[in-house]
């Protein structure tokens, strides 16, 4: 034992990092839905949305979507004080309908991802990304 | 055209571990007088290929004694299915005789007793044996590592996992994933991993800046075998930079990654894989999902969650291995590969009875030679044990009910917090308590032990936290841990509820008052996953303690109250 109690005892600098608190879903992400499709009924599948299961950086989480026929996609984080993240639009010659980014993420919450398909119908997909401390893998 | 179900060949646990039922003496002798290392090994070598799996072995060069868990609880789909059956349950399911060999080794009752009588399990030298003796029967065997093998004990801190290489490469392993070995820092991963003498595998390795494989591990690797081409693909710990610290390989970027697997899976079939095997280090639920997702795997060999079974589990057209941890077994899986496809397997999970299974010579001088520049400071006794001292369950183990005793006094703190890792030997009543038994249980790159402020709610975001890791009922969600071991503090766990709603009646067990969601409590705990954590290293405070208590006494611990079930 090397080390004295005196020198050990103050209080320790990074023991875990104040930043995961409870997130909601707030009513912003459900307006920018209503805006893009203007109220029309919204499909399940036939988009595909890749997200991790759990963020390994809240700040900076890989996301990818595509959908084959869209003319455009948008993509949201439901718990975000500010939930658009981005919309693309695809035109007619685009070679493929897919795009990738990363975002940050406030809190553990769902990622949307709703594409308008060529004929006026919406489709969307849904992935719940969660951010988490960490720290206890066996 | 004939069923999977009928040509399936399944050795079961009765056959596979000789069973001597009732010796009703525990004196030593008589119990090792039942077993021999022939019937240990024994096995009728079956089809063309032979797999031989060893994971989790956290760096335990010498025979040892482990407990398994008392307390292991599946939620959701696997709520009540294996590994998540424990004791006499787990002992009816697979026809095991109380007080047999296969009693001591899988299951938790009477541990300390049946310890007297069966002696240690494990040992590299004593593996070394049985994989030799299986190379016997099969030349071209494969030999598989699930990974977390360069971590785990003094010898292989103090040598930054040289000792552990140094032993498996004398074992000549063909191929071996990743967890624990990347605490190690990136650049120590990649200066052992650039002499391997082995591929070192990881389809889920990735760069984290380009999100692109990663170029230091290949996803897969290809073996002749016996007339069959063989595919065998790594899958590293998905949660490797949460559930360990990122800043130590913040090149890297993990996740299970199942569809990128699929296309791996159907690009080693596209290039005429008539076998494809797994070597996974995902957890067994994680496995067991995944087994359900990816299609075209036979086997996965599955590490992580430390569960030894006896049998395969079948899911779909799959069979999921799982070979215990810290050296106690080796798997065995023989099998028929033919016309592109497997036509049928035998399995053996070979317990390694120390005192029965003859050490490799060429082996047992490797080891020493490791261990001998630190022999002193391995063998030095700090105090001894009353108490039956192991680590498994999903709540509490008696080493670390210790480990937060010595933080409470040595570090003057309301509240000890200790990680749910499943990692570390036991020791029974009577032992001695050395230097390497400290190490084995608290050893890691990253052991300072923290001492600092939180509040009431905070503790408890922690608790949710750390309680959903575990009990999400969705297997992808979970890091395969245990929860995070707590002193000071008792409180109640429902585990059927969300993140959130789980814990209650948070109390400070030194006055009987409720936790204050607003108050500040004194808090110190260790393994913090954030870069610049101060203090002193565990295993000095732990040492620290037990010096000062001589013999170890650790009662039983009621403070958690576990709902839901």
């Amino acid at each position: 034992m090397d080390f004295t109690r005196r020198d050990t005892l103050a209080l320790g600098a990074g023991a875990v990092a104040l930043t995961v608190l409870p997130f909601r879903v707030n009513a912003a992400g459900e307006d920018a839905i209503a805006a893009f499709t203007g109220g029309a009924e919204v499909a399940e599948g036939g988009v595909n949305l890749d997200a991790p299961e759990i963020a390994e950086n809240g700040n900076t989480v890989p996301i990818g979507v595509s959908a084959e026929g869209a003319t455009a996609i948008m993509l949201l984080a439901m718990g975000n004080p500010t939930p658009g993240v981005a919309t693309f639009n695809y035109g007619e010659l685009a070679g493929s309908t897919m795009a990738s980014t990363r975002i940050r993420l406030a809190g553990t919450q769902d990622v949307v991802a709703i594409a308008k398909m060529a004929d006026g119908s919406f489709a969307k997909a849904t992935k719940n990304v969660k951010v988490t401390i960490g720290g206890c893998g066996g | 055209m004939i069923s999977r179900r009928d040509f399936l060949q399944v050795s079961m646990a009765a056959s596979a571990l000789v069973g001597a039922s009732g010796f009703g003496n525990w004196a030593r002798l008589a119990a090792q007088q039942s077993l021999t290392q022939d019937q240990l090994l024994q096995f009728d070598t079956f089809g063309n290929v032979s797999l031989i799996h060893v994971t989790d072995i956290h760096a335990q060069l010498k025979p040892i004694y482990f407990r398994e868990p008392e307390v292991n609880i599946g939620v959701g789909e696997n709520k009540g299915a294996v590994p998540h059956v424990t004791g006499a349950d787990f002992r009816k399911l697979y026809g095991i005789d109380d007080g047999s060999p296969s009693h001591y080794a899988l299951t938790y009752n009477d541990f300390s007793s049946l310890a007297q009588a069966y002696g240690k399990v494990g040992g590299l030298d004593r593996v070394a044996t049985v994989v030799n003796a299986i190379r016997a029967d099969r030349p071209d065997a494969i030999l598989l590592d699930g990974g977390d093998t360069w971590h785990g004990s003094y010898t292989c801190y103090q040598t930054a996992g040289q000792d552990m290489v140094n032993v498996m490469n004398a074992l000549k392993p063909d191929a071996m994933t990743f967890h624990w070995e990347f605490t190690l820092g990136s650049d120590r991963v990649r200066e052992i991993v650039g002499d391997l003498p082995f591929a070192a595998l990881g389809q889920n390795i990735f760069d984290a800046e380009w999100d692109e494989p990663a170029e230091d591990f290949a996803p897969y690797k290809f073996f002749e075998r016996g007339g069959a081409k063989i595919a065998v693909i790594g899958q590293a710990f998905p949660y490797m930079p949460i559930a360990n610290p990122r800043w130590m390989f913040p090149e890297y970027s993990f996740g299970i990654r199942d569809e990128h697997m699929q296309e791996v899976v159907d690009q080693v079939r596209s290039e005429g894989a008539d076998l494809v095997v797994v070597l996974s280090h995902n957890g067994f639920d994680v496995d067991k999902k995944m087994a359900g997702v990816v299609t075209g795997i036979d086997v996965i060999l599955s590490g992580h969650t430390h569960d030894a079974l006896p049998e395969p589990v079948l899911v779909g057209e799959t069979i999921i291995v799982a070979s215990g941890s810290n050296g106690k077994f080796v798997s065995r899986v023989d099998l028929d590969v033919r016309d592109g496809r497997m036509m049928g397997f035998r399995h053996k999970l070979i317990p390694i009875f120390s005192d029965v299974i003859e050490p490799d010579a060429e082996v047992a001088a490797l080891i020493d030679e490791q261990r001998a520049p630190f022999k002193d400071q391995l063998e030095e006794v700090i105090g001894q044990t009353d108490s039956l001292l192991y680590r498994r369950g999903n709540f509490n183990g008696s080493w670390d009910d210790l480990i937060c005793d010595a933080l409470l006094s040595e570090r003057e703190a309301d509240i000890a917090m200790s990680p749910g890792v499943r990692w570390g030997p036991s020791l029974i009543p009577g032992d001695n308590i050395t230097r390497e038994d400290i190490w084995n249980v608290t050893s890691m790159t990253y052991g300072k032990a923290y001492r600092s402020e939180m509040t009431g709610e905070f503790i408890k975001v922690i608790l949710e936290d750390v309680a959903d890791n575990i009990f999400n009922p969705d297997p992808y969600y979970q890091q395969g841990g245990d929860m995070v071991r707590i002193g000071g503090m008792g409180y109640r766990i429902d585990i059927s509820k969300p993140q959130g709603e789980r814990i209650s009646d948070m109390t400070l067990l030194k006055t009987g008052e409720a936790i204050d969601p607003a108050k500040n409590y004194v808090v110190a705990g260790w393994a913090s996953v954030n870069e610049g954590t101060e203090g002193p290293q565990i295993w000095d405070v732990v040492e620290s303690h037990i010096r000062k208590m001589g013999t170890v006494t650790v009662s039983e611990n009621n403070s958690v109250k576990v709902e839901g079930l």
